[in-house]
């Protein structure tokens, strides 16, 4: 009789902690998304040319290691040696050699790559010290950025897949719920549901067969913390899902991710094989009775598949249209069967509840919200990046702590959170603490966690138009409110836009969003209005000045541009006159030109013909 | 000779070859519907887009109706039933990309390879120029990706710069 | 029935402050309908899945909010609104989306009067559109489908509702519907915008019967046969099926399921038809035959179960996605086709006997109508088998539908005009005969028959109960002479499948299945006035249909005088050869889609150029036909004559049964296993290059 070989945690722990020691000194090449674009392969494969070297010359183990995202891209490729306490920034491949021989040889700091404080212009050494990451709270992305998310042993030696062993040997099912809801977690993908409760509703719920799925859809424009967590942790979602399976009693489960994330495709598929190989996932988990498979299913290009009944629609091979609930998932969700869904950020927490306890993880955030949230803050803020905070953060401290301030010293002026579900926020906010309750008294909402900054040179009602031409074409075409009205709603905001609008366009268009909202199938539809909404509110004197007074304050759009002749500067070539195919132009030789607005249809062609420069763009 | 006459072979019977993959694909997937998008991304890949005939074809091995295969087939962004370009240019519209310049990009490649309004690729089958969805690479925006390869902080100008290199690389190669 | 008496618990929830009793409604919107309280839908239809897309049946119902009544279960002590200022709104603004985007050319639709669309705009009071319209005057969707012979598409009428995807797809498990693209470019179309007739479309037409606007309708006929009356060379003869009887008093106002056989007769002639007969009397004659068929197959044990051939929805579902079951198909024509034949065999002779020559009609001259409850009827008597030299066996079908139109259209007071008699010969007809339009009809008249003729023994009560009803299987043992006769009953086509799984499988074993493709039978065929919104529509109608044999004193096909008289006349005995001449039929297998054909190897064209067509239908593909296509690839290449042999892939070529087949320069071979294609490439493609 042979028995099977079943994982023992703690050896795994052991082996994986000798697998650390050995690495050496550890350098972390950041290889997210935006690193990799930035060139972080081509820098890893220079530094594994010349590890070997390095060792025998010094007899010293180097190590470089591929890592997720380290958040701050804009600042990429991120080149990170902890032994030394050490980060470079916008690292290139030309500057491996210098690294390796002064740094990593000499212990050597080289200051054109150290992180410059954009305000102060001073040099910073040490990660922590930068304002980017001084205000950060790392836990969902603690390990992102710190560990090769290819390798098991590394996530095992930070004390992973010891949660999921802890719960198989020590929880019931029930207490591993009731555990998850005494934290206080919500869900991270936009509702806000008490996780714990959806789990119960699982668990509760008889049937011969469940599943659990990682809903990691991250379709908001401007969000990419999931992708984030599979690039860079990818073992923690899967821990996370063990648990919660074990907590549901499901033993199969999908992650649904969004087809343009193939790095994350790429590591998960990688992590599911690891933790198969190593008894973490598949049968008999840690000896028990427990068994979970999960298997990944790609979506192929639909916002709505963010949607939960839509995604299940999408994993069984239809259509991604969104199910009147009841029945909800719980019940009746893949297959007919009883399913949880939660996005990646919330299994990604649960690992560190169950190690850490309830009680830590309510030491994070608000009475009602709590724990820590991953945000992308892009736009234009000084520091761009994935970021990390205690829910009920305020605005200002995201905007201007970890951001650095609005780019190039232009003035505050809004932001947009939750992407095309979510709403505006606006000067008046950047005191509002940051969480599900606050963001929704104000008709935005957490959603998945996108910020785009804004400046005085972003044109709200062309935001407000971007997002409405987003949901629209993202739209199922299955209820009438979101295929029809939003489509109606991108109209009047494009004759906005368009300086062809009236004044009672808007009394619709206020009264549409409000059919939209309350009449829609799902939460597609329900939210599409918001970003509208939320600019009518703050920002209706933008929409006033487009309407009634024919401008466009933030001189974004084309419509109320006008191309003006400087009679100053002007010399009467008649260049300009003649390139112009509407014949706007008037003026003889020698005499200065004018422009009629009225027949100009603004080309520019004109610009380029001038040899002077007579002639400007302008509101 | 034998070398060119089996490159001629594999040339006259390059679909066939494409043929005899989508039964593998299909037969891979256990002919389960749940793996239908599954089963028409990869053969997208085969053949750069869904003919027709091929979707049938899939519907018949699956035993399920055509309807059903054509209605997923034009739910998903990512499938294209008309051929694609050699060079597939995509612009992420993405709010950041959208708030940092993604539409002067866009337009600029479009101009730069020549595409009219309403159309997607050249006629000559060697671009396609689309919007995405965003790329998750928020913080490098505007972005570009050119068959696989991210090109980040693109303007107007640079991208232009890298057209013309492809422009030149295409009519190399024919 | 004790069952039923049960589990019913009478619970209690307000609506509009009134209380409401409620037991085991699937939703809110039965409960509150139930009570008398008008809620709009575009979507929901009680036989089908709940869809919840047209979000007019929105209530508030205190702590949940607005919610639409189709999804929400029934809780007792629910406090619902229906008319509330939120939910007033969100029905006014989506009739006003809906317009916008709708081919507002509603004075001319066919549907204008019976559209849900126009209703509501009317009873909600939408006077104004304020979006720019998707349609001017006159303009209409660039693809309408006009080019079959049952069903008009027309996509600008459209709102989406998703009933005849469902109907399609969950009553008749069809699946020719599907929706296509997403968003504001939503559409429902079959498989790549094809026409009807290009895909494995029925014609059962139960799409238009639950569509509410003109999206998809019946193709009418009325035009060409006003023409006909008008023309005083010709004389038309109009058959009226036995479903019809039953249906078309409720466009008048009559009390559901009376039978009007009187009245339509009476307004026919008023119409200008120049003889009315009733399809009841072909029904007679089809049970004589087809009860031959049955007593034949029983003795002899061949090709059973033996399936009835009356539903040409039915027979063309089996020629194109089952035709391995075609030799189970009774080779009898349908009763309408019958009439047809015999129509103009006999019906003309017997019109001209006696009869000076110029008094004489010619054959050219008479026109065969039916009035029949059914959209695919109109597709049958165009099939090619039922064309006697170059003339259509029946001439134009016209629905119940049309034939109400035609009413309406002549004036005629179809209420209060006095009831008249058919014309002669043919003139009388069983309750056998009428039960054809019922689900169970035809089973329980041929068993009536083939009971008597096998026993020699009378049967007192004729009623067989097992077979009657809505249910849409049910199954029956007949002793007859010591064999028991195990007989299913199906209606709908989603259900025919199932059966044919279980025959197929061995888990079910039959002598006789009668099948029809519409729920309830003809009766609740897709011509009919709209059945779908209740199901006492169907009921009362089945019951106008069995008083009907109750109160005619002939309750078997073979008690017929007129039929007696017809075989002694004319067709000797029912199975003769001149019966089979004239009252059968052969089936054949069908294409389920038209379309391209792959192409797998790109040699030069010309003539020396061999092409090779191999078919990967559904059947072919089964038998192995790709195992064929990779064979065959091989010894192309083997044998260097890439640049000789074209190679294609194609979908079926019609002969399932014989599959795989292979065409070779036009030469059609069946079998072409892949074992048998080495000798077929040796003798049909090797030899011809070898010689030169």
């Amino acid at each position: 009789m042979t028995e099977m070989v079943k994982a023992d945690i703690k050896k795994e722990l052991e082996k994986a902690a000798q697998y650390v020691k050995n690495t050496g000194m550890r350098v972390l090449v950041c290889s997210g998304t935006g690193c990799v674009a930035n060139g972080a392969f081509d820098i890893y494969d220079q530094f594994l040319k010349h590890d070997t070297d390095v060792m025998f010359k010094k007899e010293k183990k180097v190590s470089s290691i591929k890592t997720g995202c380290r958040g701050f891209c804009e600042q990429g490729v991120f080149v990170a040696v902890p032994d030394l306490d050490l980060v470079y920034v916008k690292v290139k491949p030309e500057d491996v050699p210098e690294i390796i021989e002064k740094t990593l040889q000499n212990g050597e700091i080289i200051e054109r790559l150290l992180y410059e404080d954009p305000v102060t212009g001073q040099k910073i050494q040490k990660e922590n010290d930068i304002n980017f990451y001084k205000n950060q709270t790392k836990a969902a992305l603690a390990n992102c950025g710190n560990i090769d998310p290819e390798s098991i042993d590394e996530y095992v030696a930070t004390g992973g897949y010891e949660a999921l062993d802890h719960v198989i040997k020590n929880y019931t099912p029930e207490q591993v719920c009731k555990e998850v809801e005494d934290s206080g977690l919500r869900g991270r993908g936009g509702g806000g549901f008490p996780t714990g409760k959806k789990w119960n509703f699982v668990r509760i719920n008889e049937a011969d067969q469940k599943y659990v799925i990682c809903n990691a859809d991250e379709g908001d424009p401007g969000a990419f913390m999931d992708c984030g967590i599979m690039e860079g942790d990818p073992h923690k979602l899967l821990e996370g899902m063990a648990i919660a399976a074990y907590g549901t009693g499901s033993d199969f489960g999908y992650i649904y991710v969004r087809a343009e994330y193939p790095l994350a495709v790429k590591r998960l598929r990688i992590a599911i094989e690891e933790a198969t190989k190593r008894g973490f996932l598949g049968e008999s988990i840690f000896g028990s009775d427990f068994s979970f498979k999960i298997k990944i299913k790609e979506g192929a290009g639909a916002f709505v598949c963010g949607e939960e009944t839509a995604l299940i629609a999408s994993i069984e091979g239809d259509r991604g249209m969104p199910m009147p609930k009841p029945p909800f998932p719980a019940n009746e969700g893949l297959f007919g069967k009883p399913t949880l869904i939660n996005n990646v950020e919330t299994f990604a927490n649960v690992a560190l509840i169950i190690k850490k306890g309830a009680d830590w993880f309510k030491g994070f955030g608000t009475e009602t919200s709590k724990g820590t949230k991953t945000f992308a803050l892009t736009g234009e803020v000084n520091n761009t990046g994935l970021i990390e905070v205690p829910l009920g953060t305020k605005l200002k401290e995201i905007v201007y702590d970890i951001g650095g301030g609005i780019r190039n010293n232009k003035k505050f002026k809004a932001v947009q959170i939750g992407g095309p579900s979510g709403g505006c926020l606006t000067e008046e906010h950047l005191d509002l603490p940051l969480d599900y309750e606050s963001l929704k008294s104000v008709g935005a909402m957490v959603g998945s966690g996108g910020l785009v900054v804004m400046n005085e040179d972003t044109c709200i009602v062309e935001v407000a138009r971007f997002f409405l031409q987003f949901t629209q074409n993202e739209s199922c075409g299955k209820c009438i409110p979101c295929r029809e009205g939003t489509k109606q709603m991108l109209h009047i905001l494009e004759k906005v836009v368009a300086g062809k609008a009236e004044l009672k366009d808007i009394e619709t268009l206020t009264e549409l969003a409000e059919v939209v909202r309350l009449g829609s199938l799902c939460g597609l539809g329900k939210t599409a209005p918001n970003p509208v909404l939320s600019t009518l509110k703050y920002f209706k004197d933008e929409y006033m000045a487009h309407i009634a007074e024919n401008r466009c304050p933030a001189g974004v759009c084309e419509a109320f541009k006008l191309i003006k002749i400087n009679p100053d500067k002007c010399i009467g070539c008649t260049k300009c006159a003649k390139v112009c195919p509407v014949n706007a132009i008037d003026g003889k030789v020698k005499e200065k030109h004018v422009i009629n607005q009225e027949k100009c249809i603004k080309c520019g062609a004109c610009l380029t013909s001038c040899p002077v420069n007579a002639i400007t763009e302008g509101n | 000779m034998v070398a060119e006459a089996k490159k001629n072979q594999e040339k006259i019977f390059e679909k066939h070859r494409k043929f005899c993959k989508v039964n593998e694909i299909v037969e891979k997937y256990k002919y389960e519907k749940q793996n239908l998008i599954a089963i028409l991304q990869e053969v997208q890949t085969e053949y750069r887009y869904l003919p027709e005939e091929i979707m049938t074809y899939i519907a018949t091995m699956m035993d399920i109706s055509p309807a059903a295969v054509y209605g997923v087939a034009t739910f998903y962004s990512q499938f294209s039933l008309d051929p694609k370009g050699k060079y597939e240019i995509k612009v992420c519209d993405g709010t950041a990309c959208h708030v940092r310049g993604s539409m002067p990009v866009y337009n600029a490649i479009r101009e730069k390879v020549g595409l009219q309004e309403g159309k997607f690729t050249t006629d000559d089958l060697q671009f396609t120029v689309e919007t995405v969805r965003c790329l998750g690479a928020c913080a490098l925006a505007p972005v570009v990706v050119i068959n696989g390869k991210v090109y980040s902080k693109m303007t107007a100008d640079a991208v232009k710069i890298i057209v013309d290199e492809l422009l030149k690389r295409s009519e190399n190669d024919n | 029935m004790s069952n039923t008496m049960e589990s019913k618990v009478e619970q209690k929830l307000q609506v509009d402050s009134r209380e409401i009793t409620f037991t085991d409604e699937k939703n809110l919107l039965e409960v509150i309908r139930k009570a008398g309280i008008e809620v709009p839908t575009f979507c929901y239809r009680p036989n089908l899945s709940t869809y919840g897309a047209c979000r007019m049946c929105v209530v508030e119902i205190d702590g949940m909010g607005v919610q639409t009544s189709c999804t929400v279960k029934p809780q007792a002590g629910m406090k619902v609104s229906v008319n509330t200022e939120k939910t007033r709104k969100i029905r006014k603004m989506t009739v006003e989306l809906l317009l916008a985007a709708h081919d507002r050319d509603c004075t001319i639709c066919a549907k204008s009067e019976n559209c849900d669309l126009q209703s509501l705009a009317k009873k909600l009071g939408v006077r104004d559109v304020r979006f720019p319209s998707k349609y001017g005057p006159g303009e209409h969707h660039v693809d309408i489908d006009n080019d079959n012979p049952s069903v008009v598409r027309d996509p600008g009428k459209c709102i989406l509702c998703g009933a005849c995807v469902r109907v399609c797809r969950e009553i008749q498990g069809t699946e020719c519907l599907s929706f296509v693209n997403r968003g504001s470019d939503a559409e429902v179309m079959p498989a790549y915008n094809k026409g009807l007739d290009e895909v494995d479309c029925t014609y059962c037409g139960q799409c238009t019967a639950v569509c509410p606007t003109g999206a998809l309708r019946i193709k009418s006929d009325v035009e060409k046969v006003w023409n006909r009356i008008m023309d005083p060379k010709k004389k038309v003869v109009v058959q009226i099926a036995p479903a019809v009887r039953v249906a078309a008093g409720e466009a008048f106002g009559l009390p559901l399921g009376t039978n009007t056989l009187g009245l339509i007769t009476a307004s026919l002639r008023k119409i200008g038809f120049d003889a009315v007969f009733d399809t009841s009397f072909s029904a007679d004659l089809t049970i004589m035959e087809e009860g031959t068929e049955l007593i034949e197959r029983l003795k002899t044990g061949e090709n059973l179960p033996l399936f009835t051939s009356c539903c040409p929805a039915w027979v063309r579902f089996l020629e194109q996605r089952h035709p391995e079951f075609l030799k189970n198909l009774s080779s009898c024509k349908s009763p309408q086709q019958m009439f047809g034949s015999v129509a103009k065999k006999v019906l003309i002779e017997e019109f001209n006997v006696n009869k000076p020559e110029e008094e004489q009609i010619k054959k050219e001259d008479i026109v065969i109508v039916s009035i029949m409850p059914c959209t695919a009827k109109k597709a049958e008597c165009g099939k090619e088998e039922f064309i006697t030299d170059g003339q259509q066996d029946v001439d134009f079908v016209l629905t119940t539908q049309e034939l109400i139109r035609m009413i309406n259209e002549a004036g005629v007071d179809f209420k209060h005009i006095e009831p008249e008699h058919l014309d002669s010969p043919f003139a009388i007809f069983t309750g056998a005969g009428v039960i054809f339009g019922s689900t169970g009809g035809v089973a329980e008249a041929a068993l009536r028959t083939a009971y008597e003729i096998i026993t020699g023994k009378k049967i007192e009560n004729v009623a067989i109960t097992e077979a009657r009803g809505l249910n849409t299987v049910k199954e029956l043992t007949i002793n007859i002479d010591g064999q028991d006769v195990k007989v299913a009953i199906v209606n709908t086509l989603s259900q025919a499948s199932a059966l044919l799984e279980r025959v197929k499988k061995g888990e079910a074993e039959y002598h006789m299945v009668e099948i029809m493709a519409c729920p309830g039978g003809c009766l609740g065929g897709a011509g009919q006035p709209p059945s779908y919104k209740d199901r006492e529509i169907k009921e009362k109608r089945m019951k106008g249909l069995y008083d009907s044999d109750v109160n005619n004193p002939l309750h078997k096909s073979h008690d017929n005088p007129e039929i007696i008289r017809l075989y002694d006349k004319w067709l000797e005995k029912p199975s003769s050869h001149i019966a089979h001449e004239l009252l059968h039929t052969h089936y054949k297998n069908r294409k389920r889609i038209l379309g391209e054909i792959i192409n797998l190897s790109s040699a030069a064209e010309g003539e020396k150029v061999t092409d090779v067509q191999v078919c990967v239908g559904n059947n072919c593909l089964a038998k192995g036909s790709y195992g064929a296509i990779d064979a065959l690839t091989k010894l192309i290449k083997e044998n260097g004559l890439e640049n000789n042999v074209n190679i294609r892939a194609t979908f079926c070529m019609e002969a399932c049964s014989k599959g795989p087949s292979v065409v070779i320069d036009e030469e059609h071979i069946d079998g072409v296993t892949p074992e048998k294609i080495k000798a077929i490439f040796k003798e049909k493609i090797l030899s011809k290059y070898a010689k030169s």
